[in-house]
Order: C-alpha cells, then structure tokens, then sequence
C-alpha cells in the first residue's frame, strides 16, 4: 500500500547554476565593477607608501633623499600613477553614490541629488586646497 | 535576541575610511606620490619634519592610515568573495584581511608614536 501524502513547508533544494569565476569578464559594466572595488588594494598601497614615507623625513636630509631617489625610480612613479587613477576612480564613484547614500530632508522635501553632490565635491576641493596649502606653505 | 555580528562595525570603519580616502588620497598621493618625487614642487623637508611635530598631524595620519586599511580591507574581501566566488574560504580570507589592516594600524602607530 502506498504511503498517503504529507504536506509539509519542506522543498527540496533550488537548482542555482554555479557562478563562473570569469563572470566579471562578460560584461563592461562588471568588469567596471570590480576595478572599483580593486581600487581598495591601491588604497592599500598609498597607506604603505606614507609609512615609508614618514620614517625617510624622520631619518633627516639623507634619508630623505634617498626616499626621493626611490620614489622617482620608473617603476613606482608608474605605481603610483595608477594608484592616483584608481584613488580618483574611487572618490568619484564614492562622491555619485552619496546622493543615494545621504537622505536630508529640509522642510519635509528631500534635498536634490544635484545638491548633495555638489556639496561632496566642495568639500573634496575644500579639502584639498587645505592640505596643498599646509603642505606647500 | 539576534545574534551579534561584528559586520555592523565593520561596515563603519568601511564607511569612514571611504569618504576619507576619497577627499584626502587624491590630494596626498598626487602631491607626495608625483610631483614632490618629479622634483615640480619641493617643499623643504625642514618645514615637512615641522609639520609632523604637530600631535594633530600624527593624529590625522593615524586616522588616514587606519581607515583607509580598514576599508581597503572590508572591499577586497568582499571583491574576492564575488570575483572569485572563494566565500567557502572566508575564515582564511577574514583573517588576512582584516588581521593585515591592524598590522598596517599597528606600524602606523608605533611609527608616528616614536619618530622624533
């Protein structure tokens, strides 16, 4: 005799098809994407960079010197200017998502998109010009 | 009661370390990363030395350095658990993310603590 049927919450698993490892290479949009997150590493970079940069200036003239020397070698003037690219990349994507991010309201209506960028980016150049300043003075 | 998670945390130093590397990094990697090197400005390094005396400088670059890590560390995990789809890895992969960031913290700070 068969068995009577059981109703339960019970499913048996959902097929999902396994994601490539390439599947970032289909797409521009994609491949966009994970350059952006990749500017993380050359973040990463900058940190290490201005640690050896603050010990050379606290080993005086000659230490500093030679960090110049090093910093000026090809290769790391590349590095680092790719590093500015992706360090860019980085604060212009972040600076388009804060209008998404940042909710104001002022008198009951949501402040413009517009606004909230603008805002941003008068405080990345604010910004800026103060360390250009400080550093330069 | 929900279990606790440090992700919330962990997002915030993402967060914040975010929006100060995209206002400070552009600025700082452009200047000492570029031009100072090329030899286009040249600031003395008397009056760069003088400028990190200040404790309010050796805070801010604490700061910068630690966010920074910080963040650079929450996205490239996430990158590699989705670029790669390796999230079957992710105690491996926690551990030297985040245990690189509080390294990188740790020489930040023993650096700008002892320099003279």
């Amino acid at each position: 005799m068969s068995e009577a049927h059981v109703y339960t919450e019970y499913h048996p698993r959902w097929h999902r098809t396994r994601m490539s490892t390439w599947w970032w290479m289909k797409k521009g949009a994609y491949l966009v994407f994970i350059l952006r997150e990749l500017s993380s590493a050359f973040i990463a970079w900058f940190v290490v960079f201005t640690l050896l940069q603050v010990r050379a200036l606290s080993q005086g003239g000659a230490g500093w010197n030679d960090f110049l020397a090093w910093a000026r070698h090809p290769l790391v003037l590349l590095l680092n200017l790719v590093s500015l690219f992706f360090v860019v990349f980085h604060a212009a994507t972040w600076f388009n998502l804060a209008p998404k991010a940042m909710v104001l309201r002022v008198r009951g209506r949501r402040v413009p998109a517009k606004w909230i960028l603008i805002a941003n980016l008068a405080a990345w150049a604010g910004f800026s010009l103060l360390v250009a300043l400080i550093v330069l003075w | 009661m929900a279990k606790k998670s440090l992700e919330p945390l962990l997002w915030t130093l993402f967060s914040a370390g975010g929006v100060l590397a995209a206002l400070a990094l552009p600025v700082h990697l452009l200047l000492f990363g570029l031009l100072i090197p090329c030899g286009l400005l040249a600031p003395e390094d008397a009056h760069l030395r003088g400028l990190l005396q200040h404790p309010l400088a050796r805070l801010y670059l604490f700061a910068l350095c630690f966010l920074a890590l910080f963040h650079a560390a929450h996205r490239f995990r996430f990158t590699l658990y989705d670029g790669l789809q390796i999230k079957h890895l992710n105690e491996v992969i926690t551990t030297f993310c985040y245990g690189g960031a509080a390294l990188g913290s740790l020489w930040a700070a023993y650096l700008l603590w002892s320099i003279p």
